[in-house]
Order: C-alpha cells, then sequence, then structure tokens
C-alpha cells in the first residue's frame, strides 16, 4: 500500500488526493450490456458453428452471404473484444502500480483488441461482399 | 508491477513459548500471537501463550486481557466496550477478521492464531494504523448535508424512509471488511473500502439529506468505487453480519440510473 511514510502530507490530504475521476459509471454500465449481450450471442455463434461443422466450402461462404449470420458474427466480434479489454483493464488496474507501466498496458491493450476486431469484421464483411 | 513479496524485516519469525497454565490444570489452550515491534527494529515474531481457559472469560478478548494482566504485560493491543460495539478490538484470528470480543474460544480448533488487521502498518503487536481509514471515511462527509434552512425541530423521516438506515447505520467502523478486502490490499492509497463505501451509502440512502448527487459525484471514480469487484470478503468477515457488499452494489446502481 502506498503509505509515504517519508511524506508530511496529513492522511485526510492523501485520501481526498486529486477528487473523483467522475468516470467509470458509463464504462461498468457498459462491460455489464456486453456481458449480457454476449451470454445470448456465445450461445447463437456456438450454434452458427456447430451448424456448419462438416459442411463444404460452397456452403459456408454461401451461409456468410446471408445477412443474418454476418450480422450475428461482427456483433459477437464486437462485444467479445470490448468486453476483454475492459476486463484486463481492470486487471491492469489492479495490479500495476507504476503510472506509465498501467497508461502503456491498457492503450496496447485496447490496441490490439481493435485490430483484433477490424481483422475479424474485415474476414467475414470480405465474404459477405466479396465476389 | 505489483508487490508479491513482502518488504524487508516483515517475515513473521518464531518467538518465546510461555506456559502459565499449572500442571493441574484442566482446560489449556495455545494462543499464538503476533509480536512486533517497530523500536526494536526486529521482525516480526509468533509467540505462543499456554493459558488455562478457566482463569479467563470465554471470548479472545477475555483470553488476551488475562494474558496482559497475568503472563505478559507488554502485549499491547486495543479494546475498550468488550460487548462489540466499539470496534477497538478488531483483528485477525483463525485466520478471519473479527472482533476478539464477540469471538469465542470454543470456536476455535486447535491453536488460536491471532494477528493484526492484515495489509494495515502496524504500530505495535495487535495494533495496527488505521489513519487512512479513518481520513478515507472523513473523505466522504459522513454527516446529514443539506440545502433548506434548519427546520425548528427534527428533520422528518417516514417509518419506510427510516427502514433504509437498517443495515447501516448498525456499523461500528472497526474496519474488519475493508482490511479483508483484496482490492483495498492492492489500491487501498485509491480505492475507499468497503466500510467507508457503506457509511457512504448510509447517508446517500437517508432521506434527510439534501446533497446525494453531490455525493456520488465524489464516489464515481475507476478507484474510488470501481476497484469493488464483488469478492464479498467484507459481507463474509463482517462481525455484525452487515452487507457491505450489497451497499456498494446499491452505489453502482445508482450511478448506472443517472449514467443512462
Amino acid at each position: 500500500m502506498a503509505n509515504d511514510t517519508n511524506s508530511f502530507r496529513t492522511p485526510i490530504g492523501r485520501a481526498r488526493g486529486l477528487g473523483s475521476a467522475k468516470t467509470g459509471a458509463q464504462a461498468w454500465l457498459g462491460f455489464r450490456i456486453a456481458a449480457a449481450a454476449l451470454a445470448v450471442l456465445t450461445i447463437l455463434f456456438i450454434i452458427l458453428v456447430i451448424s456448419l461443422v462438416g459442411a463444404p466450402y460452397e456452403q459456408v461462404v454461401a451461409t456468410f452471404k446471408q445477412p443474418c449470420p454476418v450480422i450475428l458474427t461482427v456483433l459477437f466480434l464486437g462485444f467479445l473484444f470490448h468486453h476483454a479489454a475492459y476486463g484486463m483493464q481492470e486487471v491492469y488496474e489492479d495490479y500495476i502500480h507504476g503510472k506509465l507501466a498501467k497508461l502503456f498496458a491498457i492503450g496496447a491493450t485496447k490496441l490490439v483488441a481493435l485490430a483484433l476486431f477490424l481483422a475479424g469484421a474485415f474476414a467475414v464483411l470480405k465474404i459477405a461482399f466479396g465476389a | 508491477m505489483a508487490e508479491f513479496s513482502l518488504p524487508a524485516n516483515s517475515k513473521v519469525v518464531p518467538g518465546k513459548t510461555v506456559k502459565s497454565a499449572t500442571a493441574d490444570a484442566k482446560r489449556t489452550r495455545t494462543f499464538r500471537i503476533y509480536r512486533y515491534d517497530p523500536d526494536s527494529g526486529e521482525n516480526p515474531r509468533e509467540d505462543k501463550y499456554e493459558i488455562d481457559l478457566d482463569k479467563c472469560g470465554p471470548m479472545v478478548l477475555d483470553a488476551l486481557i488475562h494474558i496482559k494482566n497475568d503472563v505478559d504485560s507488554t502485549l499491547t493491543f486495543r479494546r475498550s466496550c468488550r460487548e462489540g460495539i466499539c470496534g477497538s478490538c478488531a483483528m485477525n484470528i483463525d485466520g478471519r477478521n473479527t472482533l476478539a470480543c464477540l469471538k469465542p474460544i470454543d470456536e476455535v480448533k486447535g491453536d488460536v492464531k491471532i494477528y493484526p488487521l492484515p495489509h494495515q502498518p502496524v504500530v505495535k503487536d495487535l495494533v495496527p494504523d488505521l489513519n487512512q481509514n479513518y481520513a478515507q471515511l472523513a473523505s466522504i462527509k459522513p454527516w446529514l448535508q443539506t440545502q433548506s434552512t434548519a427546520p425548528s425541530r427534527e428533520r422528518l423521516q417516514s417509518p419506510e424512509e427510516r427502514e433504509k438506515l437498517d443495515g447501516l447505520y448498525e456499523c461500528i467502523l472497526c474496519f474488519c471488511c475493508t482490511t479483508s478486502c483484496p482490492s483495498y490490499w492492492w489500491n487501498g492509497d485509491r480505492y475507499l473500502g468497503p466500510a467507508v463505501l457503506l457509511q457512504a451509502y448510509r447517508f446517500i440512502a437517508d432521506s434527510r439529506d439534501e446533497m446525494t448527487g453531490e455525493r456520488l459525484d465524489a464516489l464515481e471514480d475507476p478507484f474510488r468505487l470501481y476497484r469493488c469487484h464483488t469478492i464479498m470478503n467484507c459481507t463474509q468477515t463482517c462481525p455484525k453480519g452487515l452487507n457491505p457488499a450489497k451497499a456498494i452494489a446499491e452505489i453502482k446502481k445508482l450511478m448506472a440510473a443517472r449514467a443512462a
């Protein structure tokens, strides 16, 4: 715990610190909404994948040219990576105490999550709109 | 990164063994007690006291008082009311934070291990430094705040409104919950902890308080409030049977209600 014994700052001064960030509620709510959405979307996505097990290439491509499987998959990927990035951010905020290291970890994770989502969405949309 | 190792000189080493029970004692019990004296410069140690249970009362606090009075007067601990209303004798007994005065010795199997509240600086032996906890409590302004002019008599409240304070007003601020919370262990400098958040909700839930919005503003913070991950150690350990985790959840619900 950051109890800097060399500081003459009063306990109340330390407790008040930099004040409240006045954010967090939206992120918290978004995390829960993503979790609830994922509970449904994950099941639907698994059903979609199982229905295509052993199917020939042409049938899989044909399936991903229909609107519902495409929208379902892109939505699933979006909520999945949003949820994963926020979940990792919570872990970093708990355990990484260096300010710069924490900022770097959170930023890098969000970037990677966004890149993975874009790669996944691009792949699905390429099949959907491809020749 | 996270600190997983103990700071220097904090490893607990075996200490002395004192047998105060006489050979004809019928009921004896060994108490293994954390001892630390910052002035000595030595590591903390765990002293063993074998005492005769017929020479003290039934609670762990009775045994501690017996040890201090009759066996080893250097043992240091806080106590006051000895009936679970002052919160002074909060300590870690048999691996769980509780009040020594409310914990029967019979409930502990084997040796009775007594340590100070976890993860707080230790002043001496079983006395933790709670200055930060008290400062955090003061920071949430734990008193009624109003905008309207003071009435000439009491501020009224319906029985239903008063009922909302049940399970909140009983908190005696022993900080058993706060010091049992892993989130508080890792981020206690910024996270307020369950005891202070329960107090915050006690005033948010009070129908007579007129500064609810300002109180929520002051709490809306990724660290002050949202370090709570509903681990529920707080609720499990509360010696008064209160539910700080639920109070925190109620604050989060109000935050969501005004954000959405």
